[in-house]
């Protein structure tokens, strides 16, 4: 192991690694799963229920639903090709392997 | 209660046995030539895929201690527990984007803490060691309540004595020592396989015992008819929105929560977690409605720990064999957080105190082994304290842990995104914030159910608004309060020293680490500090090389 590590120094530093960015509009729809759960009083009450479940209840149950979705729309759209994907994947297996 | 249960104990100790075999075994799991290392005894060699990942946090969050502390705090207090769900539906999203620069930069750097990161980006050996000394206060007590979990199940099944308490955590420390980050995320699976084949069990069994969800919450709604039933009174509800948001805030930054990040292997790896995680919550909602059931069962709780109600009720309801794997998977849900817990601990002395200012030339062996002996020591403290103190001290220093922890947040999770905050700006807001929250809970009284007052300090973490002298009934949860004075006072003290032009010091990271992914060049497969030390550093402590 450490004879596969990289020389002092590090080389590979600002200059080599890709410029990427985080930004997307698709951020703003984990604002969603945010910001509904903190607004209180638009649950808190008892009707309607279901199954005798009292609204403030299946209600919250039902938000977690809406924060997986919103989680995982913003993952499927600002996710990398799969072939960037695969690269990371290799290298995972690569390092693995020493 | 009259003896002990030899059934229920006979099957505890069993699934007992059978994880701690895991735990040994652990150290062989995806071969590591070489554990002393601290990425691989302290973050699993960085290599868990998507699943491992997912167990390892899901059993780092939602802990023993929820399990049985937030169906009491139900039965206790009513909806109020419940902002157990809306604190784990807020956090994925707010984390989303924070924990991938978080592995990013780590990966490229070579950090194995939060405190890491903050001495390189700021500079500041001395914000990285207050993160540090915050992040092991913080989880020192988490760890202690974990027992509290173990002590609640022991007591249901009548055994007597710290013993069996002692030997548990004797058991967890020897193959945490062994084996590293790679024993609570084998064990993690066991436990979760129990926990929600106990939960499916208890949702389809205790209701139709009961006669139905509906008599469940009549039942409920009958004990807090003074109040507003099963719902929130008006004036509670800024309470259960702030804290549920301070407490999602505060969680990505205990020292556990990081250490569980920085293991996963890439970067999809924890962006697909941040959507899978939620299902715990689901599972969260069912454990906290298990206070209600107990309500309707008419469950008492065992002398006065009202944390025994949840195995009362499983007792009650459930043939002793199944009983006994309920309790299991409580008692083994103490032992994954706790060792994760006593690992990050271990972490952030090893490489903030340890190595910063102990020991500077530690080899990566040294370091390895210097955890290795902290994460024993941190679990004896634990033990010590369950033992030594009384278990309210350890629940109070939660609580405090919760508002404390809080106060690394603009060094931590804004420095993920803006250098502009000044090394003084942000000592001077650590300060100011960890006073204040304190101070406020410290004057916070626990009331009995007749308004009279129980306690007069850190009864709890809502802090009644008209303190300041505002007419109202509302009340904040202290750590935001708190957390509002720390920007405040990080902000104005930045701009004033950025004013007088003193010097900032040098960003140890570059733009450009915060969105590597695992396959650049940049990204090291297993990233030592000490052989590379970080462009920006060269003039640091470590300059003696």
């Amino acid at each position: 192991m450490s004879s596969a590590s990289r020389p002092p120094g590090d080389t590979a530093t600002a200059g080599v690694a890709p410029q990427r960015s985080d930004r997307s509009p698709w951020n703003w729809l984990l604002l969603v799963g945010i910001v509904l759960p903190l607004l209180v009083p638009i649950y808190n009450r008892i009707e309607p229920t279901l199954f005798g479940w009292p609204f403030f209840y299946w209600f919250q149950l039902v938000l977690v639903a809406v924060g997986v979705l919103t989680t995982s729309l913003v993952y499927r759209a600002t996710r990398r090709g799969s072939a960037d994907r695969q690269a990371a994947r290799d290298a995972v297996a690569r390092d693995q392997e020493r | 209660m009259g003896g002990i249960n030899t059934v229920e104990l006979t099957i505890v100790v069993v699934l007992f046995l059978l994880v701690t075999v895991l735990g040994f075994l652990a150290s062989r799991w995806r071969r590591a030539d070489n554990l002393m290392h601290l990425d691989e005894w302290g973050l699993g060699g960085r290599s868990f895929g998507s699943w491992i990942t997912w167990f390892l946090l899901g059993g780092d969050l939602y802990t023993a201690y929820t399990f049985v502390a937030v169906p009491a705090l139900m039965f206790g207090a009513g909806a109020a527990g419940f902002f157990a769900v809306p604190y784990t539906i807020v956090i994925y999203p707010l984390v989303f984007l924070v924990v991938a620069r978080l592995w990013s930069v780590s990966h490229v750097r070579g950090f194995v803490t939060p405190a890491d990161f903050v001495r390189s980006r700021f500079d500041s050996p001395t914000m990285a060691l207050l993160v540090a000394i915050t992040g092991i206060v913080a989880t020192m007590p988490y760890i202690a309540l974990q027992l509290v979990g173990i002590e609640a199940i022991l007591k249901a099944m009548g055994v007597n004595g710290d013993l069996p308490l002692i030997i548990a955590f004797v058991i967890l420390a020897i193959y945490t020592y062994n084996s590293g980050l790679r024993a609570p995320a084998l064990i993690a699976v066991v436990k979760d396989a129990l926990i929600y084949l106990t939960i499916i069990v208890a949702v389809i069994v205790i209701p139709s015992k009961l006669g139905g969800w509906g008599a469940i919450f009549g039942a409920a709604e009958e004990k807090f008819s003074a109040g507003a039933g099963v719902i929130l009174p008006a004036t509670g509800q800024l309470g259960y929105a702030t804290l549920a948001l301070g407490s999602a805030l505060a969680l990505f930054l205990y020292p556990h929560s990081i250490t569980g990040v920085l293991a996963a292997s890439n970067r999809d790896v924890l962006k697909r977690n941040m959507s899978a995680l939620p299902i715990y919550s689901l599972a969260l909602g069912f454990i906290a409605l298990l206070g209600f059931m107990a309500i309707a069962a008419g469950v008492t709780p065992i002398g006065t720990d009202g944390n025994t109600i949840v195995p009362v009720l499983f007792q009650q309801m459930f043939p002793s064999w199944f009983t006994g794997v309920a309790f299991a998977a409580i008692g083994i849900g103490a032992l994954v957080p706790a060792a994760i817990m006593s690992i990050a601990a271990a972490n952030l002395f090893t490489r903030n105190i340890y190595k910063e200012y102990l020991k500077k030339d530690a080899t990566p062996q040294q370091e390895a082994k210097v955890a290795k002996i902290a994460s024993l020591v941190v679990k004896l403290g634990a033990v010590l304290a369950i033992l030594g103190l009384n278990p309210q001290f350890s629940i109070d220093l939660q609580l405090i842990g919760g508002v404390i922890i809080l106060q690394t947040m603009p060094s931590v999770a804004l420095g993920l995104y803006t250098r502009w905050l000044h090394r003084g700006g942000l000592i001077a807001g650590w300060f100011a914030g960890m006073a204040t929250g304190i101070l406020l809970v410290y004057n916070i009284p626990k009331l009995n159910p007749d308004g009279t007052v129980a306690r007069e300090h850190f009864g709890g973490s809502a802090f009644a608004l008209s303190k300041f002298g505002f007419d109202t009934k509302l009340a904040v949860y202290a750590g935001l309060i708190a957390l509002l004075v720390n920007l405040v006072v990080t902000l104005a003290v930045t701009a004033v020293l950025r004013a007088m032009r003193v010097p900032d010091g040098v960003d140890g990271t570059a733009e450009s680490d915060y969105t590597a992914e695992r396959e650049d060049p940049t990204v090291r497969d297993l990233p030592d500090p000490l052989e590379s030390v970080p462009p920006g550093l060269e003039g640091g402590a470590r300059a003696g090389r």
